[in-house]
């Protein structure tokens, strides 16, 4: 290319960036960013972002994100948008730090930026938007059990391995809710290490040991996608529900088979709903980031954020047979 | 010297018995014959995996890429029943034993050619296959729902009162018995391991036999790819992780050296077994988990230094002279 081609193309380019805010200026631009395009999941939280712009009418998403979840990519693509001035940045981190001084330099150019899905380090973000917490979520696997047994009854945990942080933790969150489901009995917890044959193996065990068990919770996606093959094999659909978190693309086979009632796990489509609406009011309305501070998020009710600014959602999005065909798809 | 009742293979069974007696003794459901033959099935892929694993130890390889090709021949075989659901189950299997068996190939072309250290090859091409997972698939799960029905209803198939998953192991099992016994290749796989340079004086060619070593072993480790994720209806990058310790494992457990020569299919589908009633008896006698792992790890050590001490007194002596004077 010659130094003359060149140089238009750049001038080219040049007016093009200080053209565009001209053409929406009456609009509240936020930028999605994602961490890589093409991501099932993802694409159903612009779903949720563009739901969330209609619903306050003078909204433009501008959906992004590299092609691949590097760090490096998002600091391009948070550059050009910076160039761009936009209103706000909603982004789902590929790193927890790399990021940060690309999102500073945003914030000294006036722009609101939050995080969402995965953090950002605190002085890169105003505030950082959680799918759910762990207490939701320990509370949240005991009731989808609970929910299908009335009359009280056996359940056992399926864990992933004895050392698996997150797990244990909503486990302990599982335990310490336990009073508020009477007649609900944890005869045993379980580890299958997250290996689909061991998993398989130790559900097939809890239903020989445990022969009136009457519910399966497996906190873990290898694991209840497991136990659901386990309870098929071992003719106990109807008698024994697979519960917990899994992934609606994995868990549809036990949806269709019976061998899971329901489960839950986030909504991407809430969470980018979410997203946008707490970029909106940071970057509109003149709501302040601070602890303690609550923030409206439309149909999904509030956010309270704690000493880091960081809050949850809310609880884990539940799929059964009558949403499961609409997710399968998606993540 | 053939004996009519192996010694190793008695003590072995003897305590494959005790073991279930103890089971029996926590859990008295354990040995009903309908939980015994489901034991059986679970164990079957680790029957013939070690089978495969047994040709090649008894050439004095090891081969510890089984379950990374496992893996790899299981995401392929479910990703092409994805996108043709209509391809007969017949031609699947087909494809998971070549595919297998090529990944067998690489490793014997390695061992053979270049006279690479088989540890190092298959450590390396066991990564390597992983690797290859993640590229086809993108890291994404193949779930039940995408597979066909008949992908996953071929292992759980009954025939005569058993699923077709125990059928296979069982047949792999008998042709394993009479090619060890009975065909050339059987027997230079022993002559080969027992002394190599006697075995290349009697016109065996002690590389290419552990090329089809390793063919036999991915073979093997392809078949069992396509039973494993059809029989538990997922396929992902993981599946199978350190699944070829164990099959090492049983092997060492039935008795065939590492040093290679010395061992037999009753041994190490013995050994098999072994770990098989280990793995499903742990989760049903009620021990805590954070004991399971260090009890299957002694029993492990238990039965290897049982059959240690049976195996000490056999040796072979040629000159019953140079015995005396030692």
């Amino acid at each position: 290319m010659s130094v003359l081609k060149k140089l238009a193309a750049s001038a080219a380019m040049a007016a093009a960036m200080i053209a565009t805010p001209a053409f929406a200026q009456d609009d509240v631009r936020i930028a999605i960013v994602v961490k890589a395009l093409g991501i099932g999941f993802f694409e159903a939280a612009a779903e949720g972002a563009e739901e969330a712009a209609e619903e306050l009418g003078n909204v433009e998403i501008i959906y992004t994100g590299p092609t691949d979840t590097t760090a490096e990519g998002q600091i391009e693509v948070i550059n050009a948008l910076i160039a761009q001035q936009v209103d706000a940045i909603a982004i789902s981190a590929n790193d927890t730090d790399a990021l940060v001084p690309a999102l500073q330099r945003a914030m000294q150019r006036g722009i609101t930026v939050i995080s969402w899905d995965s953090g950002v380090a605190p002085e890169g973000r105003q505030l950082h938007l959680n799918p759910s917490s762990n207490p939701l979520i320990g509370n949240m696997i005991i009731k989808l059990a609970a929910d299908h047994l009335p009359d009280g009854g056996e359940v056992a945990l399926l864990s992933a391995t004895t050392t698996s942080t997150n797990q244990n933790i909503w486990i302990e969150e599982m335990m310490a809710v336990m009073g508020d489901y009477p007649g609900i009995d944890v005869v045993a917890t379980v580890y299958g290490d997250d290996l689909a044959d061991k998993s398989y193996r130790e559900a097939t065990g809890l239903m020989q040991s445990y022969p009136d068990l009457d519910a399966i919770i497996a906190p873990t996606s290898v694991g209840i996608v497991a136990a659901a093959q386990a309870v098929v094999d071992a003719d106990k659909v109807g008698q024994v529900n697979v519960t917990g978190l899994g992934l609606p693309s994995e868990m549809a086979g036990a949806i269709e088979s019976g061998a899971s009632q329901s489960f839950a796990i986030w909504n991407p489509i809430d969470l980018g709903y979410s997203a946008t609406m707490l970029a909106y009011e940071l970057s509109q309305n003149g709501a302040e980031a601070a602890p303690g501070a609550e923030i409206p998020m439309g149909r999904m009710g509030t956010l309270t954020l704690d000493e880091n600014n960081e809050g949850a959602m809310a609880d884990p999005f539940v799929y059964d047979a009558s949403n499961i065909d609409d997710f399968k798809s998606i993540f | 010297m053939t004996r009519f009742i192996p010694v190793r293979e008695t003590i072995l069974a003897g305590a494959i018995l005790v073991l279930l007696l103890l089971i029996a003794s926590r859990f008295a459901g354990f040995v009903a014959p309908s939980n015994l033959a489901n034991v059986f099935n679970d164990t079957a892929p680790l029957i013939i995996l070690a089978l495969g694993q047994m040709v090649v130890i008894l050439t004095r390889c090891i081969d510890l890429s089984v379950a990374a090709n496992l893996a790899l021949t299981g995401m392929a075989v479910a990703m092409i029943n994805v996108t043709m659901p209509g391809l007969p189950i017949p031609v699947i299997i087909a494809i998971a034993i070549l595919l297998g068996a090529i990944m067998g190939a690489i490793n014997g072309v390695l061992v053979w050619k270049l006279a690479i250290p088989p540890i190092v090859v298959t450590l390396g091409t066991m990564t390597i296959f992983r690797g290859i997972i993640f590229l086809i698939s993108d890291g994404k799960w193949v779930n039940s729902h995408e597979m066909s029905p008949a992908f996953t209803a071929f292992p759980r198939m009954e025939l005569l009162g058993l699923p077709v998953l125990s059928w296979t192991a069982i047949i792999t099992i008998a042709l394993f018995g009479i090619m060890m016994a009975r065909t050339q290749f059987g027997r230079s796989i022993f002559a080969v391991g027992g002394n190599p340079h006697a075995a290349v004086y009697t016109g065996i060619n002690v590389g290419k036999t552990q090329f089809w070593a390793f063919v036999v072993s991915g073979a093997l480790a392809g078949l069992t790819g396509y039973l494993w994720v059809s029989r538990f209806a997922v396929a992902y990058v993981d599946i199978a992780g350190g699944f070829e310790l164990e099959v090492v494992a049983a092997c060492v457990i039935g008795g065939i050296s590492i040093a290679g020569g010395v061992g037999s299919v009753g041994g190490a589908v013995l050994g098999a077994i072994f770990l098989g009633v280990v793995k499903n008896a742990l989760p049903v006698v009620n021990i805590s988990p954070f004991w399971q792992l260090a009890i299957s790890g002694s029993a492990i050590l238990i039965a290897v230094a049982f059959n240690a001490r049976a195996g000490r007194t056999k040796g072979r002596i040629i000159l019953k002279s140079a015995e005396a004077t030692q």
